[in-house]
């Protein structure tokens, strides 16, 4: 199939970006979407021009690192998938294809379609671990009993992969999704209970400084997210942050 | 306790607090209001004791006031933030594709409804002080239904409120039940209240839109 790419490049994070224009031909159906990226960066390549600079790793859904806005929705037209999951056959032949970077004030771009998303370590290292006793004789986590719905709600939210595209997605660039799905998967487990409200106000705190928008309840995030973390953990985190302040 | 009030979340259980309360005062306005079509002497009495009753006067009113421009006021700090957030926009961004017109709107749908407000207050509120206030004319228990019809006689100033009334109805669509999400309430009980949400979000807005057009189309002879 032939396509119209309108890709956004940028030089570096001090200059300013623009979207230029790409035909490319004998794109194949059942080629990834990164992999006709690939395919068109060759060709750039070989004309001498600088390929079109893209963050990808695992290609199997799993790392979270591919983050392209395709056709202004993260991860593409397909849901529950990252970028690297998207197939060309959700194309059709003649079709424009927009592809841009996150946009967030906190993401700023390092070149062409990458952005420096290293806020949600900061947000992450502010508080979403435990402390537990690494030597001598710590005790096995498996000799805690859990009740199995808590153990379920913990593991989804644990499957959040950082990918950022609940930021992306989000009108207001939000990060209430990602950082509630960091605070939820330890809240409902025994072992985060004990820096459970210094952990939620750091958490929240770290996500406010780095200038993420605020959360207007739009859904957008869970609509787009490749791994389905639900709204119900961005009510958890408000429920979890207003106890913990109020009790000081 | 610090921390609390700069943060984000704060922030928007302020919006979902106030935005509470403001339905909570509709909810009262509207059960005022239906009877000046069903019994105007009913609408009267109330209207009169809502204007000379001291509680409501010097305590209510002063709270009501301040939970608007509260309410506003957050949203347009909000909306600045927000837009802060994401300097570069989007060459194409499908929004409609993940969230919902009216969730994706508010700041619009509630400029329309301020906008509103103030030719609201302008029609009744104002002409209230003046009468009390300015004027200082004697207390008239029995003046209210006819006054409020009168302002109902302009095609023009219906139409506005029926428009008003319909903005009112997409804000109250989202911000309801958004407002519970805001304070951390997400159960099961979450589809009863969003059920509750749609139902009050269009009979409220409906029901006033019904005065409007009812007294527009039954004016009181001279």
């Amino acid at each position: 199939m032939k396509l119209f790419l309108k890709i956004w490049r940028q030089k570096d994070a001090g200059s300013k970006g623009a979207m230029v224009d790409y035909t490319l031909d004998g794109v194949e159906s059942d080629m990834s979407f990164l992999e006709m990226l690939d395919i068109l960066n060759e060709e750039l390549i070989s004309k001498g021009e600088e390929p079109v600079e893209f963050d990808h790793d695992c290609r199997e859904g799993i790392c979270g690192t591919c983050s392209l806005m395709i056709n202004g929705r993260p991860h593409g037209p397909d849901s529950r998938i990252t970028v690297c999951q998207l197939h060309m056959r959700s194309f059709n032949d003649g079709d424009e294809i927009v592809i841009e970077p996150w946009s967030a004030t906190a993401f700023p771009v390092i070149k062409d379609l990458i952005v420096d998303r290293s806020a949600f370590d900061r947000i992450q290292q502010a508080g979403g671990y435990i402390s537990v006793n690494t030597s001598g004789r710590p005790v096995d986590a498996n000799a805690i009993p859990i009740e199995k719905e808590m153990a379920d709600k913990s593991f989804n939210a644990a499957t959040c992969i950082g990918c950022g595209a609940c930021v992306a997605a989000c009108k207001n660039a939000s990060a209430m999704l990602f950082t509630s799905a960091k605070v939820s998967q330890f809240a409902l487990l025994p072992q985060g209970q004990v820096e459970a409200a210094e952990r939620v106000e750091n958490m929240v705190r770290q996500m406010d400084l780095e200038g993420f928008g605020n959360c207007t309840n739009t859904g957008a995030c869970e609509v787009e997210c490749p791994k389905g973390i639900s709204l119900e953990n961005i009510a958890r985190m408000n429920r979890e942050y207003l106890t913990a302040s109020v009790k000081g | 306790m610090s921390g609390l009030a700069k943060s984000s979340i704060a922030r928007k259980v302020v919006m979902a607090l106030s935005g509470l309360f403001l339905v909570v005062f509709l909810t009262q306005h509207f059960t005022i209001n239906i009877t000046s079509v069903l019994d105007p002497e009913t609408f009267n009495t109330w209207s009169h004791f809502m204007g000379y009753n001291p509680l409501v006067q010097y305590v209510l009113q002063p709270i009501l006031i301040g939970g608007v421009i509260i309410h506003f006021i957050m949203g347009f700090i909000l909306e600045i933030q927000n837009k802060k957030a994401r300097s570069v926009r989007y060459a194409k961004f499908n929004g409609g594709a993940n969230a919902p017109w009216v969730s994706r709107n508010m700041i619009y749908t509630g400029l329309v409804v301020l906008a509103f407000l103030g030719l609201h207050f302008y029609d009744f509120w104002v002409h209230e002080m003046a009468y009390k206030y300015v004027e200082f004319l004697p207390e008239n228990p029995t003046r209210y239904h006819a006054e409020t019809v009168e302002k109902f006689a302009p095609f023009w100033r219906t139409i506005i409120y029926i428009i008003s009334f319909g903005l009112l109805s997409l804000h109250l669509w989202h911000g309801f039940s958004s407002s519970f999400q805001s304070m951390g309430v997400n159960n099961k009980y979450s589809s009863s209240i969003k059920a509750f949400t749609k139902i009050f979000s269009v009979a409220i807005p409906l029901g006033f839109a019904f005065i409007a057009i009812y007294h527009h189309l039954n004016p009181i002879a001279h």
